[in-house]
């Protein structure tokens, strides 16, 4: 398979595709996760349509790039664009969270194709992705690894000892994203749990960071395309700060909206928003 | 009842493991940094490409196995077992028996045999505990001989797989013509009766049982119960059907482990009776081995006694 190569322009308009799709199985759904499926969505977009070598028609091709969502629970962002990039049918994302769908409320890798590894328990995925990294360095291959963790997440301790072995075993192959929105489930994260300086916390850990406007995807694509080329031996972080429910006015800056489906009235506002920021 | 020789079955994984990797590079060991007691010190020196080690970090230590196993890799999990089950036990569910991935958690110290540890070492609740998630296989081999066999068969079977290792010496039962699958339990003795089911380092105890009651004209069936998920049903209705008479007989806790299992079956068969012998729910302490075993009745005298009170 070959890589996308979108311009800035075209990514920003998969990016509100994506986000459409976002708003609209969610509502079908009315059950999901919409606040932080909208704050990661410039990432997501950015790894399958720039950064990411995979295939469709093969999703378990050895040599692809993998993708792990550790904030499982914005795993609608990664079913659109699975969907979208032809891993399933589109009509597939009607059926998220119903009985027997293969979109499951947190990713399932048994479930559905395309999903590099099951998630939802938060805390969790980074080590996955560390050893899938590993696994690269051992076989010698050359893939990446990309994997988008919460801020609230980075409370959980198994965060920290993933980032020990991704620096002992120098998984350069490695990026992490940080979808840095600053808001958790019960509040903002001053009062949830202060992160402090995340870029000087991963830097610590002997990663390569950088500190982005993540919803920007201008520089999402530059810290992409510089991590990717930096084959120095240390692991990457992007810092994003992001902004929880980007693109939907109501949504933005709303804990709110962090596990609530829009009603009628609400989802034609969001798709009519989203539909006026297309870049022409 | 003479043993001849005495080995840890610790001493049997960390041999076989050591040949399972030079036979297959994605044979992988993923240590937490207690790897020279488990015993994977001549795999770490023979097998260095394949040798990780990951500190004192178990959470990490399950995802990475996990990682790893989505690329086709067969990592083994190395720790104590109290921390191979429930330090990790989340991420065992999650991120290994729910994608039903192919990681074996290989564990030593299982059971009171880490006795002057203490009891936050004597895991006495692993085995139950991991019997509950989906997809896991739970094992524990009576002898050393059991333990070179079941490691293999574990690193031969595609899931999920806990291995459960005594820390102490305990007698060589089997010889090296022994055969062994998962799921099935070994008839070591014949007998009439009176069942015996044990597993892991209290096969020997039920060996010696039988002697003892052989020699009162009671003949006791002698199972070693290796792998307590999935449980050789054929073999416990068979006891019912046959004996109806059963005593388990475990070094865990006598709740949710192999006696529990077995009264499972047996409660299903609307017949037979059990009597369970096993830690007694109560944590152990620092003192020898056979003080804690005698603590909680894991012994010879009382596997005759709880079998004579079944007539």
């Amino acid at each position: 398979m070959m890589k996308e190569n979108l311009t800035i322009t075209e990514l920003k308009n998969k990016c509100i595709d994506l986000k459409k799709n976002v708003i609209s199985m969610i509502y079908k759904a009315q059950s999901g996760h919409p606040g932080g499926s909208l704050s990661v969505a410039e990432f997501v977009t950015a790894c399958y349509w720039h950064a990411m070598d995979v295939d469709p028609e093969n999703p378990r091709w050895a040599d692809r790039d993998r993708f792990v969502l550790s904030k499982g629970h914005t795993c609608p962002a990664q079913y659109a664009a699975l969907a979208m990039k032809g891993f399933f049918p589109m009509e597939v994302l009607d059926t998220l969270r119903k009985e027997g769908s293969p979109l499951q409320g947190h990713p399932s890798m048994t479930k559905c194709p395309g999903i590099d590894i099951s998630t939802g328990s938060l805390g969790q995925g980074l080590a996955c992705a560390a050893g899938m990294a590993l696994a690269a360095k051992l076989d010698k291959k050359d893939y990446h690894v990309f994997c988008a963790v919460g801020d609230g997440e980075t409370n959980e301790g198994e965060i920290w000892e993933a980032c020990g072995t991704a620096h002992k075993y120098g998984l350069d192959n490695l990026i992490v994203f940080v979808d840095w929105n600053n808001l958790q489930l019960d509040g903002t994260c001053e009062e949830i749990m202060p992160l402090l300086s995340l870029k000087k916390k991963f830097e610590a850990f002997g990663f390569e960071a950088v500190e982005i406007n993540g919803n920007d995807m201008g520089e999402m694509v530059a810290a992409l395309d510089q991590l990717m080329a930096s084959k120095n031996g240390l692991p990457k972080a992007i810092i994003g700060k992001t902004v929880k429910g980007k693109g939907v006015s109501y949504m933005e800056n709303q804990v709110g909206w962090h596990g609530v489906a829009p009603n009628d009235e609400e989802y034609r506002q969001a798709m009519a928003e989203l539909d006026a920021q297309y870049v022409r | 009842m003479k043993f001849e020789k005495m080995i840890a079955t610790r001493e049997g994984f960390g041999e076989e493991i050591v040949a399972l990797g030079q036979e297959n590079q994605n044979i992988l060991v993923v240590d937490a940094d207690i790897g020279k007691s488990c015993k994977t010190g001549a795999f770490r020196k023979a097998l260095p490409e394949q040798y990780l080690n990951v500190g004192i970090a178990e959470q990490n230590c399950a995802g990475v196995a996990a990682g790893l196993a989505t690329c086709g890799k067969i990592p083994f999990v190395v720790t104590y077992a109290a921390f191979g089950s429930m330090r990790m036990l989340e991420m065992i569910r999650q991120e290994i028996c729910y994608p039903n991935l192919n990681v074996k958690i290989a564990c030593s110290h299982g059971g009171l045999t880490p006795a002057n540890d203490g009891a936050s070492h004597q895991a006495i609740e692993d085995m139950g505990v991991l019997r509950t998630i989906p997809n896991m296989t739970v094992i524990m081999p009576a002898d050393a001989v059991a333990a070179r066999r079941l490691v293999r068969a574990a690193a031969e079977f595609d899931g999920p797989v806990y291995l459960r290792f005594t820390r102490d010496k305990v007698p060589v039962l089997y010889g090296e013509d022994a055969k062994f699958e998962i799921g099935k339990a070994n008839t070591l003795r014949e007998g009439g009766d009176v069942a015996i089911l044990a597993n892991g380092d209290t096969v020997c105890l039920a060996l010696e049982a039988a002697e003892q009651l052989a020699a009162e004209g009671i003949e006791a069936r002698v199972l070693d119960v290796h792998t307590i998920k999935p449980l050789d049903v054929a073999a416990v209705q068979a006891c019912v059907d046959e004996i109806g008479k059963l005593v388990t007989v475990e070094d865990h806790n006598i709740l949710n482990g192999l006696g529990s299992a077995v009264c499972e079956v047996v409660a299903e068969c609307g017949k037979g009776k059990v009597r369970r012998i096993g830690v007694q729910d109560q944590f152990g302490m620092s003192a020898p081995y056979e003080r804690l075993m005698a603590m909680n009745g894991i012994t010879v005298e009382n596997i005759v006694a709880q079998a004579k009170a079944l007539f």
